[in-house]
């Protein structure tokens, strides 16, 4: 395989509050590989964002990394002077945000936004710079691209808007794209369209996303791995494969279990019962124990390693231990998964 | 935008023939007469006088004949200063207090955004709580109890400026810097204020995501979003330098019109006190509907409402 573009060691990152500090991200190794899409899910306050943010050093002021390194292009983000920081930051890393209705500066028309990181960036004139973005505009989408480059964005819709916010986004052909949850306030015919133009331009370009999100569904359909992170871990990571059909930690297992589908009666659902740990005061053990119906005695004290599932697939829980007892998780997934098979068999009869 | 700024030239209209209206009567109803001493005539020169100036008719008549001749754009002659009209002697005092004015809003202005940012880029720091000091010390110091100060100090015991008189730029100095604390003060209140929400916002963090520098998100990004709300200010502000510029003109002997202002109060000269009047709403109109046009030029969000596009 060839190498990662981008190695997270260890990283742990804390945030001063009033409160006391928060433990927001402890100890998250990650890898991303070339042109992969890789999928960090998990409940809000997991830590995806300060993880991502943590990458791009835009960390807010009270947060400060304890330990770790973010490798890229041979150096670690995290030692690098701001000046280098910000050569990088637009052109080879690139984020894409959550909320496109307030990512948009409202007092600037959006061509000059969007040139903004190629005239930051590139040995452009403005007019080249301009023939540029109109160009990406074009390609995200944009019907009109020339009268719409002088509009301001209260002229556009939110989904209009998050396609400006790509075409920023992508304007340098950036390494690494960070998408933070870029779908989740848009609704959802807006949803898969603009996941589909995700998907087609990282393929052009051969950009590697992380893109952070707590909607399986939308996994499914964009990533090729996934990670779980869970109270500023990350529990379980394999690829979409691996995660869908053989969870193991069960709290991906709770996540998958609570992932509704078309065809469900009510009731069906299940949720996780309670709620998530305080991260002032982190739980020694595996942070999900609590919640956990097969919690073993060990998961309450002592964080478990990473076993080794597959070659791809890596799972921290005890359950994985040769001396745990053996727990079948997954009833109901393996149900509604016989029940999918049979619903694609009988469209294919039907398409006969 | 033309036919939006019609309509508040119409406004304008009719908010001068309120304000004369109003004015007019309340004058009317001031004590005293614009004879002055009138123990020192004999009865038959005062109604000599009073009819030589009309002032012997019936106080509706007075106010017919008065804005009859204000629609020919006759504003009458000052009592006080003989056969003076009362255009001339606006248009000769108008000067200096709009040159003062204008300074004071200018620096005002500049100086409060400067310390406005400065606060809120070091937000929670000691720089941060001098300008709000500052802030404070110049929203609640009166300014005519600062241009004695300035005054006192500056201009008496170190002699660096002069004292009174109006002779050149160096006499503006002290009245202009007195008149700018408040909008200094209160400027920089609301700059710092929104810019410590909007520094906060998504867009400021994309912009630092696209690879600009602190400086280059503050100007390119921050501050005109910062400064909008504080255009809003420019209104009320104009307003605080006039009635402030009164008082000051008279501690540095400005020959402006707040002096001339209350000197005409004070003897009943009605024609001036009138075209005074008139004037200063007039101003202020012409300020508002300014500030909101430049709002508009700020912020296109506000003009597309205007046109109801949206």
């Amino acid at each position: 395989m060839t190498e990662d573009v981008l190695t997270i060691k260890h990283l742990s990152v804390d945030f001063q509050t009033l409160e006391g500090t928060v433990h927001a991200v402890r100890d998250v190794t990650l890898k991303l590989h070339p042109g992969e899409v890789l999928a960090l899910v998990g409940e809000s306050g997991s830590g995806k964002s300060v993880t991502t943010k943590t990458v791009m050093q835009l960390l807010p002021k009270n947060a400060k990394v304890v330990s770790g390194s973010v490798e890229y292009d041979g150096r670690d983000l995290l030692k690098l002077p701001e000046k280098e920081l910000q050569n990088l930051r637009g052109n080879e890393l690139a984020e894409i945000f959550q909320d496109p209705m307030t990512a948009l500066d409202p007092t600037m028309r959006v061509g000059k936004q969007i040139m903004e990181p190629l005239l930051q960036h590139q040995d452009l004139t403005k007019d080249e710079a301009r023939q540029k973005a109109l160009a990406i505009m074009e390609k995200v989408g944009i019907v009109n691209a020339k009268e719409r480059f002088r509009n301001f964005p209260y002229q556009f819709s939110g989904g209009m808007r998050q396609r400006i916010v790509i075409a920023m986004a992508l304007i340098c052909h950036p390494k690494v794209l960070i998408a933070d949850e870029p779908t989740t306030a848009l609704d959802v015919t807006i949803q898969s369209q603009i996941l589909a133009l995700i998907k087609q331009l990282k393929d052009e370009l051969g950009t590697a996303v992380i893109f952070i999100t707590h909607d399986l569904g939308v996994v499914a359909g964009i990533a090729d791995r996934v990670a779980v992170m869970y109270a500023g871990r990350i529990l379980e990571f394999g690829t979409v494969n691996d995660i869908f059909y053989h969870p193991q930690h069960p709290y991906t297992v709770g996540l998958l279990k609570s992932t509704p589908t078309m065809d469900m009666n009510e009731g069906d659902l299940e949720s996780i019962p309670g709620t998530t740990p305080n991260l002032i005061d982190p739980p020694v053990g595996d942070p999900f124990a609590n919640r956990n119906r097969h919690a073993l005695n060990i998961d309450f004290e002592k964080m478990p390693p990473f076993f080794k599932v597959s070659d791809t697939h890596y799972a921290a829980t005890w359950l994985l231990d040769k001396q745990a007892p053996k727990v079948h998780l997954t009833d109901k997934l393996e149900q509604r998964r016989e029940h999918y098979a049979k619903l694609a068999e009988r469209e294919a009869q039907a398409d006969d | 935008m033309k036919k939006y700024i019609l309509k508040r030239l119409l406004m304008m209209v009719l908010t001068l023939f309120i304000v004369a209206t109003l004015t007019f009567f309340l004058m009317k109803m001031i004590p005293g007469s614009p004879l002055g001493n009138t123990m020192k005539l004999t009865k038959a020169q005062q109604l000599a006088v009073e009819k030589q100036y009309g002032l012997n008719k019936p106080v509706w008549q007075q106010y017919l004949a008065y804005m009859g001749g204000v629609l020919h754009g006759n504003f009458g002659m000052s009592y006080q200063y003989n056969s003076t009209s009362v255009a001339s002697l606006i248009g000769h005092r108008v000067g200096p207090s709009v040159l003062i004015s204008f300074q004071a809003l200018v620096l005002g202005v500049v100086v409060g955004i400067v310390l406005g940012c400065v606060g809120a880029l070091n937000k929670g720091t000691w720089a941060d709580a001098a300008s709000s000091t500052l802030a404070v010390i110049g929203i609640s110091f009166p300014s005519f109890i600062l241009a004695i100060l300035l005054q006192y100090y500056l201009g008496f015991k170190l002699g660096w400026f002069p004292v009174a008189n109006w002779n050149g730029f160096p006499s503006t100095i002290l009245p202009t810097v007195a008149l700018s604390a408040v909008p200094m003060a209160q400027v920089s209140r609301f700059v710092r204020t929104e810019m410590v929400e909007v520094l906060n916002s998504d867009y400021i963090l994309l912009a630092k995501a696209k690879g600009l520098s602190v400086a280059q998100v503050v100007f390119h990004h921050a501050l005109k979003n910062s400064i909008i709300p504080a255009l809003t200010l420019i209104g009320p502000l104009a307003v605080t330098l006039i009635t402030g510029s009164m008082v000051v003109e008279n501690i540095f002997s400005v020959p402006g019109i707040g002096e001339l202002f209350i000197n005409s109060v004070l003897s009943n000269d009605y024609p001036v006190i009138m075209g005074l009047t008139m004037f200063y709403c007039l101003l202020l109109c012409g300020i508002l509907l300014l500030t909101d046009v430049v709002y508009g030029l700020v912020d296109p969000r506000i003009l597309s409402k205007e046109k109801g596009e949206h």
